[in-house]
């Protein structure tokens, strides 16, 4: 393989030395960049500018030149309520409905994914039989599309189901799990808790990996309680992995769209209607197409992202400086 | 020498190559179908690329999603086909072709009547914009096996609601049938009820009111429903937003009494239920404002941004053609929008009996269909109305919003879309 590779590098090393004496080392790294940053300036930072100037305009034109500057008017019309705790005293209700209940489901799903994640990994962690047949179990919804996991939970949830099959087989009545609301709600935190868990498991498992086995010997040693040794060893020293879990889960979770859209398509009523599902169906499901408020929104919802990135970093600096 | 006639025989060659390139003109047909449409639409579309040489007409079968979520983004970038079968009739006018100029307006005028008027921008237009090939109504079906086997006699056609109601309660309790009375999850389907219950829509300078005492009343009519029973939870719960559902498959599966939805399913359940079970057409109940359904479809119409406008309004006014316009009925199975077609009578290639029974019920239904039906389906906005029905009407059915709550919401959606779309 060198024997080939070698005489092309050789061919290749000649203009590059050559481009190297003319721009120097450091432009010429920008010129191997410059496709690279082209492409996403095009696909990335361009719609994301893009999505600024929308947030400025109103009207239901699609091409930026048709739309009316309007300032902050897609900003004030979101936030128009007289009490924030009470979407129906708001003037977008169906916008504040999606917060809370992203709100709701962000702590939930959060708390559910992390404790069961830790969980978990605790168990895949000791020495139990058939331990990479479990972590393959676990690990295995992860690889499923959201759609899959949504289709799946709702031939299991629907009326004729397989749950109200088996409750009524065992002599209960079934129950039509997904047309209320508070049902609703609480199978997609099990849903996507379900889908997700096993991503968060797996960081888990190598940072319980990671801590020294002769720390837990010498606790041993010492005779501390197993729950003394999970508090005063175990927690402790995943803590760095157990904040990064909990940062990404938190972020996953707010951003939550396509396993509820298509589990639920946010109801009943706007029972599961998350911020991102108010965003793409004012943006483009509905009539008129609002893209000001739909980028407004996403504005909105993108600081709530910032911040959280901003967290994570934060936990993260704070880890590598001890 | 040599050289000169190789160069010569090289530009002729040439100059012939872009000679055909500039008569050879292609016309793309964007193209959704629910049954056989599109296809039909090619076979016809043949013989008039036989009497058009040089003229090809790319039928582009695409999803329907497509064509209500993409098309709009394509025709706003000027990147859309030439011609395209589209539902959101008057959501569209501001990119439509007019064919006035290429066409003969009587013609079309005698054809097409007042359909033309969806296409239309305003009362003051009176372009041609499209052709509706696919005339729908909504409507009621039964299972008539049920009504049988319960011992309980149909309601006439002229019944109310209420008798509906009542018989396709008694028809599930004597049957043990899960649901007696369903309605598909739909703005454009509750229009129809809510009009015979006296709703007007518009006020009297043509401005959208969508609620009013007779609307509210269906509403408030249609959510005691859900909540005693009589009406299927599953189809207006069981979505967010303004998703469109249907009971379709319930019907199908002989676990409704009663389906309030369209002339579009016959195609269905013809091939669908078969034998299992005896079906009809019963159109849609009577109240204070009539025995109306909602009049809709789907249209071809041509774009402004065609490079070929001669040739896209040729294309329409090929289907258009009496002869070409009842073969694509027929095959199809739909009503016609044609009136020659329609008054002539279909013949329904390859329909069971009961389908063309169907059919002809469904085209005893046009005459009964309210003019505010016929406004509501050409208003321009129309499909911005149907959305915030739905929305709203499932937030008072799972008890999110009262009836009273759901439609000031309502009002205050519909003036904001109005101050959005000004």
């Amino acid at each position: 393989m060198l024997k080939i590779i070698s005489p092309i590098m050789r061919i290749i090393e000649i203009p590059m030395l050559f481009a190297q004496r003319r721009l120097g080392i450091q432009r010429l790294a920008w010129l191997f960049l410059l496709p690279n940053l082209l492409l996403f300036g095009l696909f990335a930072f361009l719609p994301v500018f893009l999505n600024f100037a929308y947030a400025l305009t109103g009207g239901d034109g699609i091409l930026l030149e048709d739309r009316p500057y309007v300032g902050g008017q897609n900003f004030a019309t979101l936030t128009d309520c007289e009490n924030y705790l009470d979407p129906n005293s708001c003037n977008r209700d169906f916008f504040w409905r999606a917060v809370h209940n992203t709100v709701w489901f962000v702590t939930l799903q959060v708390g559910f994914m992390v404790g069961f994640s830790l969980l978990t990994a605790l168990i895949l962690n000791r020495d139990i039989r058939a331990r990479g047949f479990f972590r393959s179990v676990f690990f295995f919804p992860v690889l499923l599309s959201p759609v899959v996991v949504a289709l799946i939970w709702k031939w299991i949830l629907q009326r004729n189901g397989l749950l109200n099959s088996t409750l009524e087989g065992i002599g209960l009545e079934g129950f039509v799990w997904l047309l209320d609301r508070g049902w609703a709600f609480a199978w997609s935190v099990f849903l996507t808790v379900w889908a997700h868990m096993g991503f968060y498991t797996l960081i888990l498992l190598a940072g319980l990996q990671a801590i020294p086995r002769d720390v837990y010997e010498a606790a041993l040693m010492d005779r501390a309680s197993p729950w003394r040794t999970f508090r005063k060893i175990t927690l402790p020293l995943l803590a760095p992995t157990m904040l990064v879990v909990l940062v990404l889960a938190l972020i996953r979770s707010v951003q939550t769209f396509d396993e509820v859209f298509a589990f639920t398509g946010g109801g009943p009523g706007s029972a599961t209607t998350f911020i991102i599902q108010y965003i793409y169906q004012t943006g483009f499901a509905g009539a008129p197409r609002l893209f000001g408020l739909a980028s407004a929104a996403s504005l909105m919802l993108a600081l709530i992202l910032v911040i959280l990135t901003g967290l994570q970093l934060w936990a993260n600096r704070r880890n590598v400086d001890g | 020498m040599k050289k000169t006639i190789l160069t010569t025989t090289m530009l002729a060659s040439a100059m012939l190559v872009g000679a055909g390139a500039v008569s050879a003109q292609e016309i793309r047909f964007m193209c959704s179908t629910d049954g056989n449409e599109c296809d039909v639409i090619g076979e016809i579309l043949d013989g008039f690329e036989a009497e058009n040489p040089g003229v090809t007409v790319a039928v582009d079968v695409v999803p329907y999603q497509a064509i209500l979520e993409n098309l709009p983004v394509q025709l706003a970038a000027g990147t859309g086909p030439d011609i395209a079968k589209v539902t959101d009739l008057g959501g569209l006018h501001e990119y439509y072709l007019d064919l006035a100029p290429y066409v003969d307006r009587d013609y079309w005028q005698a054809s097409f009547g007042d359909t033309l008027d969806w296409y239309r921008g305003g009362p003051d237009d009176d372009g041609i914009y499209g052709m509706h090939s696919q005339l729908t109504i909504t409507g009621a079906y039964i299972n008539r096996t049920l009504f049988d086997q319960a011992g309980i006699e149909v309601p006439p056609l002229e019944a109310d609601w209420a008798t509906w109601a009542e018989a396709a309660r008694a028809v599930a309790e004597a049957t043990d049938t899960p649901f007696p009375m369903a309605m598909d999850r739909s703005g454009h389907r509750i229009a129809g009820p809510a009009i015979s219950y006296g709703a007007m829509l518009f006020n009297a300078d043509g401005t959208p009111l969508l609620v009013d005492e007779g609307f509210t009343a269906y509403v408030q009519q249609f959510v005691d429903w859900h909540e005693d029973g009589t009406m299927a939870r599953d189809v207006w719960a069981g979505q967010g937003g303004s998703t469109y559902q249907d009971a379709a498959q319930e019907f199908i599966n002989g676990d409704l009494v009663y389906y309030y939805s369209g002339s579009w399913q016959v195609g269905r359940f013809d091939e669908q239920i078969g034998d299992f079970f005896d079906w009809q057409v019963v159109g849609s109940p009577c109240g204070t404002g009539g025995c109306t359904g909602m009049p809709g479809g789907a249209g071809i119409v041509g774009f402004e941004q065609t490079e070929h406008p001669e040739i896209v309004a040729a294309v329409i006014d090929y289907l258009a053609q009496e002869e070409n316009y009842a073969r694509l009925t027929a095959e199809t199975r739909n009503i016609p929008a044609h009136i020659a077609v329609a008054e002539a009578g279909v013949e329904y290639v390859g329909a069971s009996d009961a389908a063309a029974a169907a059919l002809n019920a469904w085209a005893a239904q046009v005459p009964t269909i309210s003019p505010i039906a016929f406004q509501y389906q050409g208003y321009v906005n129309n499909r911005a109305m149907f959305g915030i029905t739905v929305e709203r009407v499932s937030q008072a059915i799972v008890g999110e919003l009262t009836v009273e709550q759901a439609m000031d919401r309502a009002v205050s959606d519909l003036a904001a879309v109005m101050a959005e779309t000004q």
